[in-house]
């Protein structure tokens, strides 16, 4: 079991070994209600670090105070080096965000909107180099409110890496998009791993933790449980098997760490002709993940 | 999306990103550009006023107000004062409402846009959008109504000074009032209504020195009554100066309460303004 997988050549781009984000005790609360409670969290610099959790897990409003966006109530927070709660223009301009909800005058067409916004970046990536990128260049000259949903989010994106960040938030990037263009911008956060930039973004989709992702943060009601490579997810869990097999008709099932000595003594005792619906199975990721976050609601967005 | 080319900037090699002035300039010609395309507001910011001097004319017909003075040309500086306070305060509210909803202003925020940039943006247009809309008023009145335009630069100076200071507070307030009414659905429904009280009360509708003297103190706080006093100073003749309460133009006034309201609103925006509407 690699924990990792193979390291990118080109590895972030820090000459220090201060990590893109660390945090320490961080609290938030909303009417006395902890929402993110005591969460410690690094990010290495030219990683992809993923935060999965369920709806209401408190994903985005971490995201949301790590980018600046929202006040702190408790913990240490340093972004970049910086303290986002004060970070300056200059700090912004090394930050990426794609929100969930951020909007672009409907009015204007992809290419203008993308033109305009470069002028608020010292050093924006060109409108036809961005564009590719993301795969709209062909919807260029069309309104934003005339957008398919997965082309709105290609825009967001193209906005969010337009300023050539050093660390890219994605807020639950895919969030609404069909397969094939979840797929696409899979790619596209690939590509931008591979150039170096460093990536946190957000996802109840566990698919899309294991296949992005060096890192996984699981999120729970506020609460970070486990912070694992993806295949590594819940070891404890996963050890153990369940050996299930049929007896007079009837469904056995033992959950064991040790499934070949439970086999071992069924072997025995049946000496001869086969054990009837005899399997032994592990956990899935999709289980263990599913434990992990157990004994929280879905719903309640936020 | 098949590959992302965007590499990242050397840390220590970027540049300061655009300052506030630049990025003022440029969102002039985005929020023109946006006010252009939303062909609702175009017809309404410039055909509105037109409207009503067509509305005041028929009613009135050739009645006067005062020997010499008929009843549009009386009206047409309250409709004139109307309008400025409709492109600025009532057409910025609004919009800063909506965009506030739509999430327009969480991007500009996530982009560390200077709140100064965003206001030169609001202001720009609205200068833009009023010098429009009072020439195509005008216009009409000249050319279709024979209201009398002045002919002397004096009052040409007054009537940019106004149209510039009225303007001006009109923007601030209407970015300071975004921060208060909520939604966009709020904002479309109590923004107008101050607007319409503020004109009942300010002499737009009615020959201001017949208003109850309760109602032309409380007038005399906002900024909408002086804009209007000082549009009647532009377009009457100096003789109906003597018909004003005060007997006289007031300009001096007109000039410190409208500057008044433009620090009194850049105050209350640099404490309250914020990108979104939950804050925390």
């Amino acid at each position: 079991m690699t924990t990792t997988g193979p390291a990118p050549l080109l590895r972030g781009t820090a000459t220090d070994g201060a990590p893109a984000v660390r945090v320490r005790g961080l609290v938030k609360r909303y009417g006395g209600r902890a929402v993110v409670d005591d969460v410690d969290l690094d990010v290495r610099r030219g990683e992809v670090f993923a935060l999965l959790g369920p709806n209401g897990a408190g994903k985005t409003t971490t995201v949301e105070i790590l980018a600046g966006l929202r006040r702190r109530d408790a913990g240490h927070v340093a972004v970049l080096g910086e303290d986002p709660a004060t970070g300056d223009r200059r700090w912004r301009d090394r930050v990426g965000v794609v929100g969930q909800t951020t909007g672009a005058g409907d009015a204007l067409t992809v290419r203008e909107t993308v033109d305009h916004y470069a002028r608020y970046h010292a050093q924006p990536q060109g409108s036809d180099e961005l564009l590719g990128a993301v795969g709209l260049e062909a919807a260029a000259r069309t309104r934003v409110d005339a957008l398919s949903g997965g082309q709105r989010r290609r825009l967001e994106v193209a906005l969010g890496v337009q300023g050539r960040p050093e660390l890219l938030f994605l807020d639950e990037p895919t969030t609404g998009l069909d397969p094939a263009a979840r797929r696409q911008f899979w790619t596209l956060v690939e590509g931008l791993r591979e150039a170096g930039t460093t990536v946190l973004l957000t996802t109840h989709y566990l698919d899309e933790a294991a296949q992005l992702a060096d890192r996984v943060g699981v999120i729970a009601a506020g609460r970070l449980v486990e912070v694992a490579p993806p295949d590594a997810l819940g070891a404890a869990l996963r050890r153990e098997a369940t050996v299930r097999w049929t007896e007079d008709g009837a469904p056995r099932s033992v959950v064991t760490p040790e499934p070949s000595a439970v086999l071992r003594d069924l072997l025995a005792a049946t000496p001869s002709g086969e054990i009837p619906d005899l399997s032994v199975t592990r956990p899935h990721l999709e289980d263990v993940y599913l434990r992990l976050v157990g004994g929280t609601s879905e719903g309640d967005p936020r | 999306m098949t590959t992302a080319t965007t590499h990242p900037a050397a840390p220590g090699t970027r540049p300061a990103p655009p300052g506030a002035a630049t990025i003022g300039r440029a969102r002039i010609g985005l929020e023109l550009r946006l006010f252009a395309r939303d062909s609702g507001q175009v017809v309404f910011s410039f055909a509105y006023p037109v409207v009503m001097l067509l509305i005041f004319a028929s009613v009135f017909g050739d009645q006067e107000v005062s020997p010499g003075v008929g009843f549009d040309r009386y009206f047409l500086a309250g409709i004139a004062a109307t309008g400025i306070m409709l492109t600025s305060f009532q057409a910025v509210g609004i919009a800063i409402a909506e965009e506030r909803d739509r999430g327009d202003l969480g991007r500009l925020q996530v982009l560390g846009t200077p709140p100064a940039a965003y206001a030169i943006g609001k202001a720009g247009q609205v200068l833009v959008t009023t010098v429009v809309q009072l020439a195509v008023l005008l216009t009409v009145a000249a050319l279709v109504y024979d209201i009398p335009l002045p002919t002397d630069a004096g009052r040409w100076l007054t009537f940019a000074w106004i149209t510039l200071l009225g303007a001006l507070a009109g923007t601030v307030l209407g970015i300071a009032v975004s921060a208060f009414v909520g939604s966009a659905r709020s904002a479309g429904t109590g923004i107008p209504a101050i607007a319409v009280v503020l004109q009942f009360v300010s002499g737009v509708f009615f020959v201001y020195s017949e208003l109850p003297e309760v109602m032309r103190q409380v007038a005399a706080l906002f900024p909408l009554k002086w804009m209007t006093q000082g549009m009647r100073s532009v377009f009457l003749p100096d003789a109906a100066a003597a018909a004003e309460p005060a007997g006289s133009w007031e300009h001096p006034m007109t000039a410190a309460v409208l500057a008044a309201w433009v620090i009194i609103g850049v105050v209350v925006v640099v404490r309250t303004f914020r990108w979104r509407r939950s804050g925390g």
